[in-house]
């Protein structure tokens, strides 16, 4: 017991006399949630959208002048046709289109009501949703002079149509998604450095000439990196509350739980990182490679799981970060009980256990 | 009793291709401080590490205090001392930490041991607070030893303790050695330093992983039965070159400041001759004069 703690406060030294990184360990996942926060925040100005006006009447003038004395946008009204707006959004040339339909209005006045259409790029999530809010208050604002001046009501419906991603998947979703990636970034990659400087600093060689127990040594790797994360969870969350407005739905209790459970598995993947690589560069590109890019690409974080082939669905379910993302975001954002998680969790659990196993398994107890 | 005990014990690397030890055999007493002297290569650093259970051997057994370096290898783990060739303590603990935390990892403490590393840690004690990293060359390797030494081992390692140490320092290290030996601690150690070799109770000549000889330092050079002649002065590696082309010589190297030179026969007049064949190429005020071999000149009589 007594060798253990002194383990554990000997990776503490480790961790806490290494400035550099440990400034890396806390302030990544500050920084990266205050950039994405105001990414996501920030009011946008001088989009640029087009308006094809095929009314050209009294009301389509006086909608289209406001637009143009806001600051958010950047106003283009050369009339193209359907297809060359299809071919300015993929080239990314404009960000929103606005469509006036004929005799605007005509309609307006006699039926009390009408339509514009309104097209955003909504593979870019958070500007398209900006976007069509700020077009639909300038729209609702009209609207209401309209109704002062006339004395009926009127009503104006903007037709909002997002170009790419319809169902606006992600939105607000960065968040658990971070969460997976810092704790990777953390527990895979400062693990498995850890054991390998050992193994290259040859350090490994005088305890492996020792009583120490294997365990022993992989505990007390665990430990610090355990208490950082958690600290980090803790600083991610009040980020997203605070910063945000994002607080979480759920138990925070059960949140930390379900991330305790893939702190471990981090730490799992980074021990079983350690066993095969031979150098600390070589430990961090594995790391990144074997974590990071699976979990931005496959966990469903930045692209929808279901809007991909079949064998890329296939795989994504060996990647742990996507069980603990559907469980954050459950948690989180939809407030879900254990009751509706509870699958995920099993996987995750099943997961850890395999890869502990077999990495305590394979833990050289000599020199190669 | 045997402290270690090396049967046929054979290394290779690569799917054995290369053969780092070659079917080694010798046996080290207990108390004995025992020298592996040989050139990098030579399969030193293999052997440490068969016996202290890091590597295991392709072929042979080997023994450590009648203990089975593969079957019983936990058992040696905890009564051994290792100090590896590189320096492999934490670089960014402080001396003290290093030494405590080696001292609570076998189960003991500075204060239970604190007389068998006194005198080395009472050299290194001033720098206590300072970090292991940031330590000379020679400071770490006392604390280095003091480390394999904080569990009272009965047999210690050292793997080439003095390569890259300044010249006091390692007569320092060797004193050391001397005195743990008189506490009864078998010592293997290893050097490329042929000067070290004399200090050893006995030495293992070792080459491409075979041992050359193994006597007492005193009775390899007595085994040397041969004269060697020290030349000094002048253009030393000019007279070198031209030596060799003289047709009684064996061998001639460079020893620092003066030329070992080897003859084929033990002839009486063999430094008149040299200083004749020197005159004769020009080299007037050269000193010839026969002196006692080292270990070294033993080595690369045995080299062939």
């Amino acid at each position: 017991m007594k060798q253990l703690f002194t383990f554990i406060r000997k990776e503490f030294y480790h961790v806490f006399r290494d400035q550099k990184t440990l400034l890396m360990l806390f302030g990544l996942p500050i920084a990266q949630i205050i950039l994405f926060g105001f990414a996501l925040t920030n009011e946008i100005k001088n989009a640029k959208i087009v308006i094809i006006d095929y009314a050209k009447d009294r009301a389509s003038a006086q909608i289209i002048e406001r637009i143009e004395a806001s600051k958010y946008f950047e106003v283009d009204k050369t009339l193209i046709s359907h297809r060359e707006m299809e071919a300015a959004f993929k080239e990314g040339k404009i960000k929103m289109a606005l469509i006036f339909p004929e005799n605007f209005n005509y309609n307006l006045l006699h039926t009390n009501s009408n339509q514009i259409q309104l097209i955003a790029d909504a593979s870019d999530i958070n500007t398209a949703t900006t976007l069509t809010n700020y077009m639909s208050s300038i729209i609702m604002e009209y609207q209401n002079e309209l109704m002062k001046e006339n004395l009926v009501t009127m009503t104006i419906v903007p037709e909002v149509r997002m170009l790419y991603n319809p169902q606006l998947k992600g939105e607000h979703t960065f968040v658990p998604g971070m969460m997976a990636m810092i704790m990777l970034l953390i527990c895979v990659m400062m693990t498995s450095i850890s054991i390998v400087r050992e193994k290259e600093m040859g350090t490994m060689e005088i305890l492996l000439v020792s009583p120490f127990q294997p365990l022993m040594v992989i505990l007390s790797k665990f430990v610090p990196y355990i208490l950082i994360s958690l600290v980090n969870v803790t600083s991610i969350l009040l980020l997203s509350w605070l910063f945000l407005d994002l607080p979480v739905k759920g138990s925070i209790l059960l949140l930390y739980s379900e991330s305790f459970l893939f702190i471990i598995t981090s730490l799992a993947l980074g021990l079983f990182i350690s066993i095969n690589a031979k150098s600390q560069q070589s430990a961090m590109f594995i790391s990144l490679g074997l974590t990071m890019l699976p979990t931005l690409l496959l966990s469903g974080f930045m692209f929808p799981i279901e809007n991909m082939p079949l064998p890329l669905q296939i795989i994504s379910n060996i990647i742990p970060s996507k069980w603990y993302y559907i469980i954050v975001r459950s948690i989180m954002i939809k407030g879900s009980t254990f009751v509706a998680i509870w699958r995920e969790t099993l996987i995750l659990g099943v997961m850890t256990l395999f890869i502990l196993i077999i990495s305590l398994k394979r833990f050289k107890i000599r020199l190669v | 009793m045997n402290a270690i005990e090396l049967n046929n014990l054979t290394k290779t690397y690569n799917d054995g291709s290369i053969t780092a030890v070659d079917h080694l055999s010798f046996d080290v007493k207990e108390g004995e401080l025992y020298g592996l002297i040989g050139p990098d290569g030579a399969g030193k650093t293999s052997i440490f590490r068969m016996l202290t259970t890091l590597l295991l051997p392709d072929e042979g057994t080997a023994k450590v205090n009648g203990y089975d370096i593969v079957k019983e290898y936990k058992t040696i783990r905890n009564i051994v001392g290792y100090m590896p060739g590189k320096f492999s303590l934490y670089q960014d603990l402080t001396v003290e930490e290093n030494l405590n935390f080696f001292a609570t990892l076998f189960g003991t403490s500075i204060k239970e041991n604190y007389d068998l590393i006194k005198d080395i840690y009472i050299q290194i004690e001033p720098y206590k607070n300072r970090r292991a990293g940031k330590l000379s060359g020679g400071m770490k390797q006392k604390l280095a030893l003091c480390c394999a030494l904080i569990h009272k081992p009965t047999v210690l390692f050292l793997d080439e303790p003095t390569t890259g140490v300044d010249a006091v320092s390692r007569q320092e290290f060797w004193e050391m050695l001397g005195r743990l030996k008189k506490q009864g601690i078998t010592i293997l150690v290893s050097t490329p330093y042929m000067d070290e070799a004399g200090l050893c109770d006995k030495i293992a000549l070792m080459q491409s992983g075979k041992i050359l000889s193994i006597e007492k330092p005193q009775a390899v050079i007595s085994n040397f039965n041969e004269k060697l002649y020290g030349i000094s002065k002048g253009n030393l590696y000019k007279i070198m070159l031209d030596l060799r082309k003289y047709e009684q010589t064996v061998s001639c190297f460079a020893f620092g400041d003066a030329l070992h030179l080897r003859l084929k026969s033990n002839a009486d007049d063999n430094v008149s001759n040299i200083k004749m064949y020197l005159k004769n190429h020009g080299y007037m005020d050269t000193e010839v004069k026969e002196i006692l071999p080292g270990i070294e000149d033993c080595f690369i009589k045995l080299l062939g």
